[in-house]
């Protein structure tokens, strides 16, 4: 498999969208949403990680393989995330 | 095609190729760093088995008059830290695996030889600050660094630990990063997965438990090191924070390092029994998923731990649960082992024997996990010996004997050298009297209550302690018996043949000692794992070995 | 096996004596380098973690500490680093086309933008250090619209104030492990811009600028969530 160049073009769109989301984000944070203040900005954040991930580490174009590594990254900190807080979030259940 | 000509000549191979002790400490043949961690590894064992030696003089007798308490504290701490850090977790991915992945699947050497030679000095670094932690007066809050002890109250060298265990952690992450690009992407022609030895499948499996688990003891060190120095809060409860967040941390890692210990193991096992009864291993995908199953499975277990530290009950039940889960796949390879025997052709030989121990004990020590599994059994037994002898049998009785039989079955490769048989096999019968002796009435003692990290204890308890003591020192010696015959032999035993277990895998079809290289040209396989064949079927196929080869009779040559 | 067509000097010194083909070294590189980033997302997690763990047990506490942080400055900081892995970015692509000159021209804006944000976390520091808010003996914290702490209210603000002071650990160690990375990561720029200057670098053979903008673009990706997170809490009310 040879190397994929990726264009100059589709680096600057990204950037562009980096930094609008980045602004979005900040503007959002301004406004009252309750408890989706975190949710949003949380989900703004992994989009923008995404298109890192994707365009500037260039895993659109790389091996299967590579995505696997890629998200057995974050799956595993979603299970040590996910089993410590069953502790935490169970523990007031019992009075 | 062999002339009297070649007799006369000298065999290069990765041992005599070049001299000098340059070119071993900056070396990049991942066998000539095999052997700089076995060298390690030896000293740092016999460091932490001396710890043990001062644990049962103590326990000898119910009240604590060999030492005070707080230096006890000490002792099973170092005893702890040396074993698990510095010897379980390394040795055998670190000997063995670095040795032999590369050989066993026709490449001339892991994919990243540098940072292969990087990771024994990081190594030697981590355990140089641990040595200085010991001989400034060691640690004394257990090897698991409980807060709020670790944090808050110990005055003993906490963080001199923690960076040698830090430091010692990027050893373990380097050498699991070498093998798991290593298996993707250098396999020789032809060599498919499931054409691979289940020795490889073992290490890949260890790797993805060292890269994913690592990472977060790394950290939780770095934040206790932070709550020590600049007491924030991070785990005090009198600050708004939270103990056991360090448990979960701590265990998240700890639990799956267990299973660094012993899927190495179990590979070797898989070799052994497989090559000493000449038969496929029974069941082989199964075994090969079983080590994935394992790796995976022991990250979603770790609160099986944190039973009585105040963890809610309702995660204690999914822990234990999945821990429930998790003995399955080791249990499918016990049972898969067992089978492969049945009609084998077996040769009672020494790595066999280990095998069987490995077995045997295995069984026992895993067996007691589901025990401790138990939400409401742990509650009576934590913390007791019951624990104690419930790992030592794993690690001990488990990775020991497996690390011990590889360490016989793949000698005459990495030497070239056989090792007596006969001392080889008393050693072994030694040490299986020792172990079982030294921590079969640990069960016992726990079960009836007594504590774990104990100095002192009642007096109806003595008995138990005395055998277990008796045990050690006999264990201690048959400890000894190996190290004596296979320096021995490295000098004087009679050189090995190319395949002298007539085994079935690459690593038998060149030379004992290798050649730098590993193979004169990349081998291409064309047959599937462990493919025995009758002896009258044998075909010679270019023979890479030296003069006085005997006709080898496994399925390939 | 051995390469029979005719290749650049710099692509058969390159390819490393274990390895069969310069393909099967670039995607041993790029595996390792991801197993690598993998072992980072995991450590960075366990501070995740924490400060998931703090943050839902004390969300008023850390959101009144998150006000003490200047959202302008991490945002600018964030521009900054989106800047920084653009010029990472082109730096590959022209390291991949074998433009030397402007590879190492991105190489240092690379650079220069790295050290602007560290410059900025420095600003940073210094004000908290400044506000006594770095945790640990010295640690005070003021409560907008009251005087430090009266008798009658001194066990709450004591409780309250180490709570504070659990969200400013957090963002001195998260932020702190972070500059840390960077800056190991502007070093590694150093070195390419070292070697690419040699003319080390080929269309062929570029796999170290790869791997490190693969390095570098993680640690921009560890600061997009430390952004929100730490700086942006509070900041509606």
């Amino acid at each position: 498999m040879s190397e994929h160049i990726v264009s100059k073009k589709v680096y600057f769109a990204i950037f562009i969208a980096l930094i609008i989301l980045t602004g979005v984000t900040y503007w959002v944070a301004l406004l009252d949403l309750g408890p989706f203040n975190a949710i949003v900005a949380l989900t703004i954040a992994v989009f923008k990680a995404m298109l890192v991930v994707l365009y500037f580490m260039h895993v659109r174009y790389s091996s299967r393989l590579t995505w696997v590594f890629v998200g057995a990254g974050f799956f595993w900190l979603a299970i040590m995330v996910v089993l410590t807080l069953s502790d935490y979030s169970t523990r007031d259940w019992i009075k | 095609m062999e002339t009297t000509e070649k007799i006369l000549e000298p065999r290069a191979d990765y041992i005599n190729n070049t001299y000098g002790i340059k070119s071993w400490l900056l070396t990049k043949d991942h066998k000539r760093i095999a052997l700089l961690y076995l060298g390690s590894i030896t000293v740092f064992f016999f460091l932490g088995g001396a710890f043990a030696v001062l644990i049962r003089l103590e326990l000898l007798t119910p009240p604590g008059d060999l030492m005070q308490a707080e230096t006890y504290n000490r002792m099973f701490t170092m005893h702890g830290i040396m074993m698990v850090f510095f010897f379980l977790i390394p040795a055998i991915p670190a000997v063995l695996g670095n040795f032999l992945i590369p050989i066993m699947i026709g490449a001339k050497d892991l994919a990243f030889p540098r940072l292969n030679l990087l990771s024994w000095y990081i190594y030697m670094v981590g355990g140089l600050f641990t040595f200085i932690a010991i001989v400034a007066g060691g640690v004394d809050t257990g090897w698991t660094f409980y807060t709020p002890y670790s944090s808050n109250y110990s005055t003993s060298n906490v963080i001199w630990t923690g960076l040698g265990i830090f430091i010692t952690g990027f050893s373990s992450i380097l050498t699991g990063l070498n093998f798991i690009v290593t298996v993707h992407t250098m396999r020789a022609p032809g060599l498919t997965w499931f054409r691979l030895p289940l020795f490889v499948w073992s290490h890949y499996a260890t790797s993805l438990i060292m890269i994913l688990g690592t990472p977060v003891i790394a950290v939780t060190v770095l934040m206790l090191a932070l709550e020590r120095t600049m007491k924030v809060g991070i785990f005090d409860p009198a600050l708004g924070g939270d103990p056991v967040l360090f448990q979960h941390l701590f265990w998240f890692y700890s639990h799956p390092a267990v299973y660094i210990m012993v899927l190495p193991a179990m590979g070797v096992i898989s070799e052994l029994v497989a090559n000493m009864t000449r038969k496929n291993i029974f069941g082989y995908k199964f075994v090969a998923f079983a080590s994935l199953a394992i790796a995976v499975f022991g990250f979603l277990v770790w609160g099986h731990h944190l039973f009585t530290s105040s963890q809610s009950v309702y995660a204690g039940m999914v822990f234990s649960f999945l821990s429930y889960a998790v003995a399955i796949p080791s249990a499918v390879k016990v049972f898969n082992w067992t089978a492969t025997l049945y009609r084998g052709s077996i040769s009672y030989q020494t790595p066999l024997l280990y095998a069987f121990g490995f077995i045997g004990l295995f069984t026992i020590g895993g067996m007691t996990g589901l025990f401790l599994a138990a939400l409401g059994l742990d509650v009576h037994v934590h913390d007791t010996y019951f624990v104690v002898a419930h790992f030592h049998y794993i690690m001990v009785g488990g990775t020991i004997m497996g690390y011990l039989g590889g360490l016989h079955y793949w000698w005459p490769k990495i030497s070239g050298r056989m090792y007596p048989e006969g001392w080889a096999k008393f050693g072994a019968l030694v040490i299986f009297i020792g172990f079982n002796l030294t921590f079969f009435p640990q069960f016992l003692a726990g079960y009836l209550g007594m504590p774990r990290r104990y100095h002192a204890y009642p007096e109806e308890f003595q008995v138990l302690n005395v055998m277990s003591t008796a045990g050690a020192s006999i264990l201690g010696v048959g400890y000894l018996i190996p190290m004596i015959y296979l320096a021995w032999s490295m000098r004087y035993g009679p050189k090995a043949t190319r395949n002298p277990w007539g085994a079935f895998g690459l690593e038998w079809m060149t030379a004992s000692p290798p050649p730098t290289e590993n193979f004169e040209e990349t081998p291409t396989v064309t047959w599937e794992a462990y493919e025995f064949r009758p002896v009258e079927e044998t075909v010679v196929v270019g023979a890479t070995g030296g003069p006085g080869d005997e006709p080898d009779v496994s399925g390939r040559v | 096996m051995a390469d029979t067509h005719t290749a650049p000097h710099t692509a058969h010194t390159a390819l490393a004596h274990h390895f069969d083909n310069m393909e099967q070294q670039r995607e041993a590189g790029t595996l390792g380098m991801w197993a690598f980033l993998v072992t980072e997302i995991m450590f960075f997690g366990g501070l995740f973690l924490a400060y998931i763990l703090y943050r839902s047990s004390y969300p008023a506490e850390f959101a009144a500490a998150s006000k003490g942080l200047d959202a302008l400055l991490g945002g600018i900081n964030t521009v900054v680093l989106i800047c920084s892995s653009l010029t990472m970015a082109l730096a590959v692509y022209y390291a991949q086309v074998g433009n030397r000159k402007l590879l190492v021209i991105f190489l240092w804006l690379t650079v220069l933008l790295g050290m602007t944000f560290l410059g900025v976390k420095a600003v940073e520091y210094k004000d908290k250090f400044d506000h006594h808010h770095v945790p640990g003996a010295n640690f005070v914290w003021e409560e907008e619209g009251h005087a430090p702490a009266d008798q009658t209210h001194a066990a709450a603000e004591e409780v309250n104030t180490s709570k504070i002071q659990m969200f400013y650990w957090l963002y001195f160690a998260m932020t702190g492990v972070h500059a840390l990375h960077m800056i190991i990561g502007i070093g590694v720029m150093l070195v390419l811009i070292y070697m690419s200057y040699k003319g080390r670098f080929s269309p062929e053979y570029h796999s170290p600028v790869e791997l490190s903008g693969l390095y570098w673009h993680f640690v921009d990706i560890v600061w997009i969530f430390l952004f929100p997170l730490l700086y942006l809490i509070g900041a509606h009310e």
